[in-house]
């Protein structure tokens, strides 16, 4: 299991590695969160790959948010997962723009490729590098990405709403 | 008491000494009705529901539904139950137009019927925005016995459909409507 001092040397050898690009280092209800520089986060993802002591081989999940009140509006997050010890990782990455860049993963982890079809169907964030990315889930030709929050839940289709009974 | 147990409906006519008589409209109405063969498009909960139906408990097989074909070549009756997405909606209208006349349709469940609780950017708000619907059953999911009386007026309107109905223009002008030449 991951005790603390297991995450403590973790958070230190990556800040030993990568120094600045490490923006910071947090444990919300003891899960180790690492927030990293976008242009570094592909290096990052490597060298947990790669490094015999960390290990970190299987890639849980990549989702964004979107914080449409914050200075930095789009937040990638990804779950990493070291098998062979049991250690789970997050790491974010914080990002503007309209539609925000990062490097893909897909040469690292091929999950990567539809976890990231998803991240680009719903909050248009475009990976560098992916071989195949179109939407995933959406109609093929939808114009907006419904997750990010300018855009509304219900369909605008429908005209036989009561507002009343809505709340509104 | 002496209590009228009739089998089935049958048509008004001419009887005589081995022979009956009527109208041939209402022989290939009884005959259509007691041998819908459905296709179950089947996505969500409902699916699971028309299982239930098709068991032995309920048994939609002794209405003549025993032959269920997922080509919609064979089939007559079209049951959407489910909820459809919009990715989903395209591939409904291809499955609608492959099958041949005369063919009828039942929608099973609310997510069907009008997008259920599903009022979402990704559920199409009911299967009558791209097809054209018999029946509707509300639900969600509607009980096996509300799938059965679904099923008998979906035969009702078999049993009394004229033969001429898919060649009139009001039709081929409800399927314009649709988009579907």
């Amino acid at each position: 299991m991951m005790t603390k001092e297991n995450q403590l040397q973790i958070a230190e050898s990556l800040k030993a590695h990568f120094g600045d690009d490490i923006l910071s280092t947090e444990t919300p209800f003891d899960f180790l969160t690492i927030t990293v520089k976008k242009e570094k986060i592909k290096d990052v993802v490597q060298f947990l790959y790669n490094d015999e002591s960390l290990q970190f081989r299987f890639l849980t999940d990549i989702c964004a948010v979107h914080f449409p009140d914050a200075s930095e509006k789009f937040q990638v997050v990804y779950h990493l997962h070291n098998l062979v010890n049991n250690y789970r990782l997050r790491l974010k990455v914080n990002m503007n723009g309209e539609h925000p860049e990062l490097e893909t993963l897909t040469t690292i982890f091929p999950g990567a490729n539809w976890m990231e079809r998803e991240t680009f169907d719903f909050y248009g964030i475009h990976f560098k590098g992916h071989p195949n990315l179109k939407r995933i889930l959406n109609v093929d030709d939808m114009l907006i990405h419904p997750l990010r929050k300018e855009f509304p839940l219900e369909d605008q289709v429908r005209l036989d709403k009561n507002d009343a009974q809505f709340g509104r | 008491m002496a209590v009228d147990i009739r089998a089935d409906y049958k048509p008004e006519g001419i009887e005589g000494a081995g022979f009956f008589a009527t109208k041939l409209d209402d022989v290939v109405g009884l005959a259509r009705k007691n041998s819908l063969w459905p296709l179950p498009f089947a996505t969500s909960c409902c699916g699971i529901e028309f299982m239930a139906t098709m068991a032995s408990t309920y048994d939609l097989a002794r209405f003549g539904s025993e032959r269920l074909s997922f080509s919609p070549r064979q089939a007559d009756l079209l049951m959407v139950m489910g909820t459809i997405s919009k990715r989903m909606g395209p591939v409904l209208r291809q499955v609608y137009e492959q099958m041949a006349e005369p063919k009828w349709v039942l929608s099973m469940g609310a997510c069907a019927c009008t997008g259920g609780i599903f009022d979402t950017y990704s559920v199409l708000q009911g299967i009558d925005r791209i097809i054209p619907v018999d029946v509707y059953i509300p639900g969600c999911p509607p009980r096996p016995e509300q799938v059965l009386d679904g099923v008998m007026k979906i035969q009702e309107l078999v049993q009394n459909e004229s033969r001429r109905r898919r060649e009139t223009p009001e039709y081929k002008a409800m399927l314009a409507e649709y988009g579907i030449i």
